[in-house]
């Protein structure tokens, strides 16, 4: 069942530049369990729209199947949502993104819905550089079938019956360095300072962004020996640099020290600014960010924060050479050659 | 070794004396014997749309195999003035090319028919038979003699036994010389050669047998302004006309010319000036991501649709559930093939009817169109995209490869420019504004089919959630029974609203005056027709009923129901079509006679007419 909110929203709450407040921006109650580590990521998720005052009808949510895939339902209520079927939520956002390009596509997957049954499309929609927002709610196990373990679950990280998972781990932002995303980024349910900023700078990107978000499993794989739980990605987390996201019409008031931070500016004019820069690390230099994902791993750490950008880049619609106009707005003017056209066709059958 | 040869050659007729037998003008079936890659198809072809342009119906077959180079192909051409367009069992005359089937291919002439094949070597006597004549044309020599490289000669060599054939058959030589001319006019360079190969083989035949032979062709103005295409190509042009700007696919034969073709037409006809292109064609990664594609497309408001055959509907199940269950209108055209499994690539069947009516687990039905002639395929897939979005559900177009692939005599496409693009209940930002309430499965109108939105349409009205979970009237996720069960029964009253909305049957001669009724659909049509003239002349009139869509419509059960006994005529094993008939009608399974022809070819009228005459007897 969904239980929608109420919808009486107090006077006094404050509005962004396009008119909603804070709680337009919620949906309905979840169903997750309680202290689950989606809920603070749709939080993170609304928090980001209603802060960079994004129309919620320009926004479309998709997913595939399972616990992540299940909190479209739980954050901006207002936008159109597709919760598609399992491991498929790629090729229904390229699909919806080739009718109307003008649209932003939030895509929420969980890391069975793309580490195993969803593998294909996943690679496939980064290789086509979708313009989209990718976000793997990751918490190394299936959750709505009580807790088996997933593809993402690291060797020897121990499950809730106790046993320890043989098999490697598949590590998503690997992978999609590996493949070429232009966006990269890896967070923790549990650091909005960090997610909030990411998840606005992927927006802004306008290509494909992939968040990798370390979301603890509270009922399944929060378990000591785990290394999905709280305690261990809290002690484990290293970033490559701290996040903050300047929207375009923004002037930057702070200074920052030079040589530790870096300010990148993305295609819509905004910036990501970083600070405490990890050493050896360039965020627009794929293979020094590939060697810092390698060493942390090397030393038992989970390397969070922003990975790898390329604010420049084609994607899909670029590719395909499609005009300006969304598709789904062409008119039959525009689509239908007509009838004198056809007996010109016909004529070379002849 | 030359003496050995010698020895074996079989006697060969030098003035064409033997080859006399009684004139047949314009009734014959002729076929090419060749190796796959050598460029035969463009010579066939030249040769069948010859015939065509000198008003004799035409029907060329492909017979090929799922390989690029090396293996036998063959290509059938039936010539018919009275217009019978199926295949006909027995060859009058081959033209072997290939070394590898020319045993078969002797075999396959009918008595008294004719083998034309590459004298420029002996014939081994193994391949020599009684009853037929052998006409030698050295085609490697002449080639070997008049052109200079390896290729040219492996190709002119096709066009020789074209001009052999214009002379032999009587073939009118300037209607052929302009399709070559035709054919090459973008490489004009090599129109000289192939006028040359043609007169070669001329010039041979001429002198060498009594042209033309007593089967004959002569001119006729029976074609009138018919077409000659495959179904195919029909198909990608009617997604163009229908407005798709979204189409997905993954390539699989025999499907995979449909979605060229549509990009074919898209350059030339959907890119502005400036090369920008008002379509998006991509390749999925496979048969899941091409209907999710289209189905997360159309879902935002662009008309879009998938191509593909057997094995990819049997991928496509899990979304096409979802799409039926969602609501979400999709178009995938099924050019059908020989399965199960890989089954054979290459061949054709109707025999994925109960596949496709059904796919995807749980109470699921879909709609289904049966073209039967490449016009009905350009007609039918555009009427699909008006389908689709009128129910909000998938439409299939079920052609098969032999509507699909090879080319057939067709009317000509037509549009009505007065006609508007139906784009089904879809609630504009103003029809919000003056809406009390929007409920995206609420049955406003009573007919099962609820208003939709498309993304981004209002600021805070009418937004929604799309799910293949159960839901109730406003989209909300729910677990409770009544209102699961309230929409699993609006979507039984959209399919009683389809009924009214598709293609309604064709009948054939008049209802009621037999006790024998045919029922038939696709491509069975051409051989089904032809079988009620055969039957006809052997005294049994039959009338006749061609399905066009499922859900049945009325008339197809009233048909059923003023026959006593029904033959029912179709390209597959299991009598699929049967099985819809008696499973959605509740027929009485005995009133139904199986007429199945399942070996991959397309289906005869001789196998048509056989079968039935014993349906009669033992009834």
């Amino acid at each position: 069942m969904s239980y929608q909110r109420p919808v009486f929203r107090h006077p006094s709450l404050s509005k962004n530049e396009v008119g909603f407040t804070r709680a337009d921006y919620e949906g309905a109650i979840s169903t997750l369990c309680a202290g689950c580590g989606h809920d603070s990521i749709s939080g993170s998720i609304a928090q980001a729209c209603y802060e960079m005052s994004i129309e919620p009808h320009r926004l479309a949510k998709l997913s595939g199947i399972g616990c992540s895939s299940k909190t479209p339902t739980y954050f901006l209520g207002k936008s159109h949502g597709f919760n598609s079927v399992h491991g498929r939520m790629p090729s229904v956002a390229t699909g919806a993104l080739l009718a109307n390009k003008d649209l932003i596509y939030l895509g929420v997957s969980g890391d069975g819905d793309t580490a195993s049954i969803g593998m294909g499309q996943f690679v496939h929609a980064v290789r086509r550089n979708l313009n989209m927002v990718y976000i793997v709610m990751n918490n190394g196990c299936y959750g709505l079938t009580k807790g088996q373990d997933s593809a993402t679950a690291d060797a020897g990280s121990i499950n809730k019956s106790g046993s320890a998972n043989p098999f490697q781990a598949i590590d998503l932002v690997g992978l999609g360095l590996e493949l070429g995303a232009t966006f990269v980024a890896r967070s923790f349910s549990g650091d909005k300072t960090q997610l909030v900023p990411l998840i606005k700078a992927a927006i802004s990107h306008p290509g494909f962004a992939l968040i990798d978000v370390l979301s603890p499993c509270v009922t399944f794989n929060n378990n000591p020996g785990s290394t999905k739980s709280y305690d261990f990605v809290r002690a484990h987390m290293e970033a490559t640099a701290t996040v903050d996201f300047v929207p375009e019409k923004k002037e930057i008031t702070v200074d920052y020290d030079e040589g530790t931070s870096r300010r990148l500016k993305l295609h819509d004019g905004s910036y990501i600014q970083l600070q405490k820069l990890a050493d050896n690390w360039d965020p627009m230099d794929r293979d020094s960010a590939l060697v810092a994902l390698n060493e942390a791993r090397a030393k038992n750490e989970i390397l969070t924060g922003l990975l790898y950008v390329q604010p420049e880049s084609r994607n899909l619609h670029g590719l395909l050479n499609t005009v300006d106009t969304p598709l789904n707005e062409l008119k039959e003017e525009d689509l239908c050659p007509g009838a004198a056209t056809l007996d010109s066709i016909n004529q070379g059958f002849r | 070794m030359k003496n050995s040869e010698t020895s074996n050659e079989m006697p060969v007729p030098v003035n064409g004396k033997s080859h006399l037998g009684p004139v047949i003008v314009n009734d014959m079936v002729i076929r090419f014997a060749n190796v796959n890659g050598t460029g035969s198809a463009s010579a066939n072809n030249l040769f069948a749309k010859s015939i065509f342009r000198m008003g004799i119906p035409v029907s060329p077959k492909n017979i090929f195999p799922s390989n690029i180079q090396g293996l036998p192909t063959w290509y059938e051409v039936r010539i018919s003035d009275k217009g019978y367009l199926g295949r006909r069992e027995g060859i009058d005359l081959m033209v072997s090319i290939n070394p590898q089937s020319m045993l078969k291919d002797v075999a396959s002439v009918r008595e008294g028919g004719y083998f034309i094949y590459d004298n420029t070597k002996p014939l081994h006597s193994d391949f020599f038979r009684e009853g037929i004549h052998f006409l030698g044309i050295p085609m490697t020599r002449l080639t070997m003699e008049h052109f200079q490289d390896p290729r040219g000669r492996l190709l002119y060599k096709n066009i020789i036994y074209v001009g052999a054939l214009t002379a032999l058959l009587n073939m009118d030589e300037e209607v052929v010389r302009d399709i070559i001319r035709e054919q090459f006019k973008k490489k004009e360079k090599l129109i000289p050669n192939n006028l040359l190969a043609l007169e070669l083989g001329v010039k041979y035949a001429r002198e060498h047998f009594d042209c033309p032979l007593p089967i004959r062709v002569e001119k006729r103005d029976y074609v009138q302004n018919s077409i000659l295409v495959d179904g195919n190509t029909a198909c990608g042009l009617g997604a163009i006309y229908a407005g798709a700007t979204v189409a997905a696919w993954y390539p699989i034969t025999p499907s995979t010319s449909v979605v060229n073709a549509f990009e074919k037409y898209a350059k030339r006809l959907r890119a502005t000036p400036e090369g920008k292109m008002k379509v998006a064609v991509v390749q999925a990664e496979d048969e899941l991501a091409a209907i999710g594609m289209v189905i997360g497309a159309s879902w935002n408001g662009a008309r879009s649709f998938t191509a593909t055959s057997g094995p990819g509907v049997s991928l496509m199940n899990e979304f096409l559930g979802l799409a039926y269950f969602a609501e979400i209108p999709a178009v995938l055209i099924d050019v059908q093939r020989g399965g199960p499994s890989t089954g054979m690539p290459t061949r054709t069947q109707q025999s994925d009817l109960i596949l496709a009516a059904y796919a995807s687990h749980g109470d699921t039905k879909h709609v289904l169109l049966f073209p039967s002639t490449p016009t009905e395929c350009f007609d039918m897939t555009a009427e699909a995209f008006d389908l689709a979005e009128r129910l909000q559900t998938p439409i299939m177009v079920m052609t098969d490869l032999d509507l699909g692939m090879n080319e057939h005599m067709t009317a000509p496409f037509s549009w009505d420019d007065k006609k508007r693009y139906d784009r089904g209940k879809v609630l504009s930002a103003e029809d919000l504004d003056n809406l009390k309430e929007f409920g995206r499965y609420l049955d406003v109108d009573g007919d099962g089919i609820t208003y939709r939105t498309i993304p981004g349409v209002h600021p805070d009205k009418g937004s929604f959630f799309t799910r293949g979970t159960s839901r109730d009237e406003y989209a909300r996720y729910t677990e409770e029974g009544a209102p699961y069960q309230r929409n699993m029964d609006r979507l039984v009253r959209k399919w009683h609203t389809a009924k009214g909305l598709v293609p309604k049957p064709e009948f054939y001669q008049h209802k009621t005056e037999s006790n024998f009724g045919m029922i038939f659909f696709g491509t069975s049509t051409y051989a089904a027709l032809e079988a009620l003239d055969l039957l006809q002349a052997e005294g049994h009139g039959i009338d006749a009923m061609r399905i066009k869509s499922f859900p049945f419509t009325e008339e197809v059960e009233r048909f059923i129901d003023d026959h006593e006994i029904v033959f029912v005529i179709e390209q597959n094993r299991d009598a699929q079509m049967r099985s819809l008939l008696i499973n959605e009608l509740e027929i009485n399974p005995k009133k139904l006679i199986r007429i199945l022809h399942y070996d991959g070819f397309p289906i005869t009228a001789d196998t048509i007419a056989r079968q039935i005459q014993k349906g009669i007897l033992v009834s």
